[in-house]
């Protein structure tokens, strides 16, 4: 679709709309406007912008505001991105569009938490990652980073700071504010979390039990948010790359590949062909990784603690890949802007050949002992199904997304490195219950393997890595990239004012969106299968906290 | 005299397959050692104290608590390759109450520190505190942030500092080997009074 | 065959007629050596069976296991019982004082009633009720009201959600695996235990001709049934480790937790013992009618020897699956005994009297 019919449909609604064209569209509306454009956007049939994939708060200095990054799923990934903003910086408010896209309940509870901007007609507006007492809002250009304002507490958060949440209603008289208790008194509420050996981290989920049946859950976040993106606003550009490797820890590559590409491609720097190989290679060993430990963590959610080891084992083989040639195991600290740090070890290739049948062998084992078992097959079928539309809706991407039938490929969609140099196809199931969830996962290491087989064959000979400037600097703009990590669309976002630090980093968490869609596929399950969706879902939790 | 005695304790402890000039901090142990003594710790502990120390350091279960990264390579050492079942120490416990050391694996943020504190509050005496990884040690990599503890000493007394981002199994367990030298220079009957964090 | 009557007479008259000790004191005494003797024995084999587990569990997952202590770790359940003994013992706040306290005994009061019961070799047999098999039945659900006080007292919900899902499991599940004891019951026409394990002198339960086909299918339920009642995987939903922590005993620390864990491992010690004593013949040896020969030599064996052998495989076998399977829901759970393992107990009761009455 042109971008011209876009412009059109948004003039129409909002004739004083600022629009700048580049690849993609940018349109500045005034924020009053801003639901209508939504609404024009997502219910038009030509338009149909059905997936937010991210809503970034912003501080420009004047004004406070947000900006929505928005795909349309049917027609060819087409992209718009709209700003909205106030200049009340006392008391800013603006309209929520949570129930236009779901996945925009939690950012907006996000950019309530950094940026202290009001949603009005949002469903629950609290602290997302902060506690209620916090002094401040982090992410604001002048917020005070003086440790005495915010000292460490020496209390756990009050019952009521969790449960109370104000709300903005829109009345005729104007705005008014409320709060409303979450849970009911008669209510029989389970803290799981911070602690608890299956919520994968420390998220914390207040679940309301009806006997074993679960009735309402409410995650709770933040037990891990150690303030990334203000960080990155005083790094330059290679320091930032060591913070994206610890967001999700287990597809840590491909957040720093992702931020690799935004920096190359905002300064305009050609990568060596072969340095694009060794990213694409490390890339899907990660994601074989961390879906090795995805399948292990699932199956012991279920109890089986053999399977766990059993992932755990193979995981190790890439790990010692990963060790030889980027020197880490975990943290591979191994692309940096411009390309790899230093060549791959002369036995890479070799051990990747070899690696390569070993799984596949295993993989047939892990269907023997795990995928064919009679009692795991029953308790993965028939629970947790998740529509297409509500993992559009809710934003559920990556693997998660594809078993409901969405295909959602950013390697394919619009392929970086060398993805565009391979045959292979995204792994795809339709009816999106939690077994479908947890074979996509397999699959999708099968699909890696050959990937793999073939990025070894192509690899070219050459320079690993292109020469950059000592300090980095990058044109003022803004910046978007994708990248497919194990869990889904990973985005970054960079705006820069030409300096060598960035003005405003953001990570888009696929992580989030996995758990705000955890809460209405789980309703009405027993507590045993909460915690095998949320594993089937498989996020990771500092990538949500950053 | 009194130096030469030290060194002969530590020399007594012994690990299984480690010898002792393979361990790189025997200063800090004799330096720990010290400390007790002018604390008016009994150290020259009883075979019966000697026999209560062996099977304390072999059975340290730990507790399920992970935060970040270094959870993952935990993960690692309980598995098949690292296995820290060797050492006894495979039982981890998910409650608090039934666990001996906790492993702060990952940065501790201030809205975890009270659910950490209360954690440690929760096990049962005698318990120990490995921090694993520079996060825990002193907020490592973020340790400019505004909502990081830098390091977990901050919190809850720590026993053994396991550096790396994340360490990796080898170190973690070697971390173990020396806990257990500490455990071992205990006197099960006057164990130490643990630092008191306001 | 070497008697352990042997050895009980020699006791008895030493006390009576050498040392010319009255009627009471000598049963005093020999009450006392034979509480000593029991309770060791359970600790003892307790320690065996967590380090056997471990080490089991170990190779199942291709590691090593304990190897530290001793060789090849073969302390390592006696640091344990070291560290467990001196750990403190937390009181909680706003918790049944009394309840909490009593929970742990009343668990291991019921697996060291059952465990006495036992024949263990030829004449090793503390006690021989001619109710057997009902005294059996009778006291190993004695356990279920510790975990249910160790639930509620405790005052935390996971402890309450364990301690009931518990109720239902054992409740239900006792069903079969009494039932499967009964279809033996029918067959041998007693309950004594030392009876039963005397009729499978020649061939054992569930080889004996057309009854080993209904004694085959009650031994299954029964291993399936009393996996179940020892709460262990994949049954294992009262301590689910990945939804409600530790389950009951979330709360309990030092030794009252080490009760618990001790507990645990020796119902799935008795479960195979009784597994043994009802359907593989006790401490009878092997015996195949016509080969006078190898039946001689089985002979040879020591009564002991088969008894724990046989409780070793069937021990084996749990452990197996506790390794491999993943965890049962808990409507699963209950859906598979209620509509699948009790009628076929009944079928299969229903099956064992048909056999008897045509025999």
């Amino acid at each position: 679709m042109d971008n011209s019919i876009i412009k059109k449909k948004i003039l129409s609604v909002v004739p004083d709309a600022i629009i700048e064209e580049t690849q993609f569209i940018t349109a500045t509306i005034p924020s009053d406007k801003l639901r209508e454009v939504a609404l024009c956007l997502k219910n038009d049939k030509e338009l149909q912008f059905d997936y937010l994939q991210d809503l970034i708060g912003m501080d420009w200095g004047e004004t406070l505001g947000v900006i929505y990054n928005l795909f349309s799923t049917s027609n060819n990934q087409q992209q718009v991105v709209l700003k909205t903003s106030t200049t009340n910086k006392e008391n800013p408010e603006l309209h929520t569009v949570s129930d236009i896209w779901n996945s925009a309940t939690l950012y907006e509870r996000e950019v309530y938490d950094f940026f202290g901007i009001k949603f009005i007609n949002h469903p629950g507006l609290r602290r997302l990652f902060l506690r209620a007492d916090w002094n401040g809002y982090p992410l604001r250009k002048d917020y005070d980073t003086d440790a005495k304002k915010n000292p460490i507490p020496k209390r756990n958060q009050t019952i009521e700071d969790m449960e109370t949440t104000e709300t903005l209603t829109l009345t005729n008289e104007g705005v008014v504010g409320g709060s409303f208790q979450l849970f009911d008194d008669k209510e029989y509420i389970v803290n799981m979390g911070p602690q608890h050996p299956a919520t994968h981290g420390v998220l914390h989920l207040r679940v309301s039990l009806e006997g074993e049946t679960v009735k309402k859950i409410d995650p709770n976040f933040g037990y891990i948010h150690r303030g990334i993106e203000k960080m990155c606003e005083g790094y330059t550009y290679p320091q930032i790359l060591h913070l994206t490797d610890r967001l999700d820890y287990l597809s840590g590559t491909i957040n720093r590949h992702a931020v690799c590409l935004c920096v190359e491609k905002a300064i305009g720097l050609e990568v060596p062909e072969r340095a694009h190989y060794i990213r694409t290679i490390l890339d899907e060993l990660t994601r074989i990784a961390s879906h090795l430990l995805g399948w292990g963590c699932m199956c012991m959610d279920m109890g089986s603690i053999t399977a766990f080891v059993y992932g755990m084992r193979d995981r190790e083989k890439i790990m010692d890949i990963f060790e030889e040639s980027g020197g880490g195991r975990l943290m591979c600290n191994y692309s940096v802007i411009g390309g790899v740090s230093h060549d791959i070890h002369p036995n890479f290739i070799q051990r990747i050949r070899d690696f390569i049948p070993y799984m596949r062998k295993m993989l047939k084992e892990y269907h023997i002992l795990f995928t064919e078992n009679p009692i795991a097959r029953g308790r993965m079928n028939d629970i947790g199904y998740l529509t297409t539309e509500q993992a559009i809706s809710y934003g559920v991407t990556g693997p998660s997304g594809r078993a409901s039938g969405w295909m959602n490929d950013v390697r394919k969609l619009a392929p970086y490195a060398a993805y565009d140099k391979i045959k292979f196809e995204p792994m795809m199931r339709t009816e999106g219950g939690t077994f479908e969830r947890y074979i996509v996962r397999l699959d999708e290491v099968e699909e890696s393997l050959k990937m793999l087989e073939q990025l070894i064959d192509k690899m070219p000979e050459g320079e690993y890595c292109a020469k950059t400037k000592a300090i980095i600097k990058i044109p003022e703009g803004e910046y978007f990239q994708r990248v497919e990590n194990a869990r889904g669309d990973f985005g970054v976002y960079i705006s820069s004012k030409g300096d060598k630090n960035p003005y405003r980093v953001k990570f888009r968490s696929p992580c989030m969106t996995l758990v705000s869609a955890l809460s209405p596929i789980t309703c009405g399950e027993k507590i045993a299968d909460l915690v095998m969706i949320g594993a089937s879902l498989d996020y990771v939790i500092p990538c949500i906290d950053r | 005299m009194e130096e030469r005695s030290i060194g002969m304790e530590i020399k007594n402890i012994h690990i299984p397959n480690m010898k002792n000039e393979d361990f790189n901090d025997n200063e800090y142990l004799e330096k720990y050692v010290e400390e007790l003594r002018k604390n008016g710790t009994n150290i020259v502990v009883g075979k019966l104290s000697d026999f209560i120390n062996w099977g304390r350091s072999n059975s340290v279960w730990p507790l399920t608590f992970a935060t970040s990264c270094c959870g993952i390579e935990f993960m690692c050492v309980g598995a098949a390759r690292a296995d820290f079942a060797r050492f006894g120490w495979e039982v981890t416990r998910n409650s608090p109450r039934q666990a001996d050391v906790v492993f702060v694996a990952g940065t501790i943020v201030h809205k975890m520190a009270p659910v950490l504190k209360r954690l440690y509050d929760q096990m049962a005496e005698p318990k120990y505190v490995i921090a694993m990884g520079g996060c825990a040690i002193s907020g490592g990599p973020f340790k400019d942030s505004y909502h990081v503890v830098k390091g977990v000493d901050e919190i809850i007394p720590v026993d053994v500092y396991i550096p790396g981002c994340p360490p990796r199994p080898d170190a973690v367990l070697y971390g173990m080997m020396q806990l257990q030298r500490k455990i071992k220079l205990e006197d099960y009957f006057k164990l130490p009074q643990k630092p008191v964090i306001k | 065959m070497f008697d352990f009557k042997v050895v009980t007479d020699w006791i008895d008259t030493l006390l009576r007629v050498q040392l010319g000790l009255p009627n009471f004191w000598t049963l005093a005494i020999e009450f006392i050596l034979v509480g000593v003797a029991f309770l060791a024995a359970y600790a003892v084999l307790a320690l065996i069976l967590i380090y056997v587990e471990r080490k089991i569990c170990a190779f199942f997952q291709c590691r090593i296991g304990p190897n530290r202590v001793g060789k090849w770790g073969i302390l390592q359940s006696i640091a344990d019982m070291i560290k467990i003994l001196l750990k403190e013992i937390i009181s909680i706040d706003r918790s049944d004082k009394v309840l909490f306290v009593l929970a742990p005994f009343f668990v291991i009061m019921g697996s060291i009633l059952t465990f006495a019961a036992l024949p263990f070799g030829k004449g090793l047999h503390a006690i021989d009720f001619n109710i057997g098999v009902f005294y059996l039945i009778a006291v190993s659900s004695l356990g279920i009201i510790g975990i249910l006080l160790a639930g509620w007292s405790s005052n935390n919900k996971y402890t309450l959600i364990g301690a009931m899902r518990s109720g239902a499991q054992l409740v239900s599940y006792e069903l079969s695996a009494a039932l499967a004891l009964m279809t033996v019951v029918v067959f041998a026409g007693t309950m004594q235990l030392s009876q039963i394990v005397e009729k499978q002198a020649e061939v054992w339960n569930i080889f004996n001709g057309i009854a080993a086909i209904p004694a085959f299918i009650a031994f299954v339920i029964y291993l399936i049934a009393g996996h179940a009642e020892t709460n262990r995987g994949p049954f294992d939903l009262p301590e689910a480790e990945s939804e409600l922590t530790a389950g009951y005993h979330t709360e309990y620390s030092g030794i009252t937790f080490g009760f618990y864990y001790l507990a645990e491992y020796m119902n799935m010690f008795i479960v195979a013992a009784i597994a043994t004593t009802v359907f593989l013949g006790g401490w009878q040896p092997l015996h195949i009618s016509g080969w006078e020969g190898f039946n001689q030599v089985m002979d040879y064996i020591p009564s002991v020897v088969w008894f724990f052998g046989k409780t070793a495989v069937c021990i084996f076998f749990a452990l197996w699956v506790r390794w491999t399977f993943p965890r049962l829901r808990i409507d699963q759970l209950l859906k598979f005994e209620w509509k699948i393992l009790m009628p076929i107990s009944l079928i299969n009761l229903l099956l064992m009297a048909l056999v008897v009455t045509l025999l």
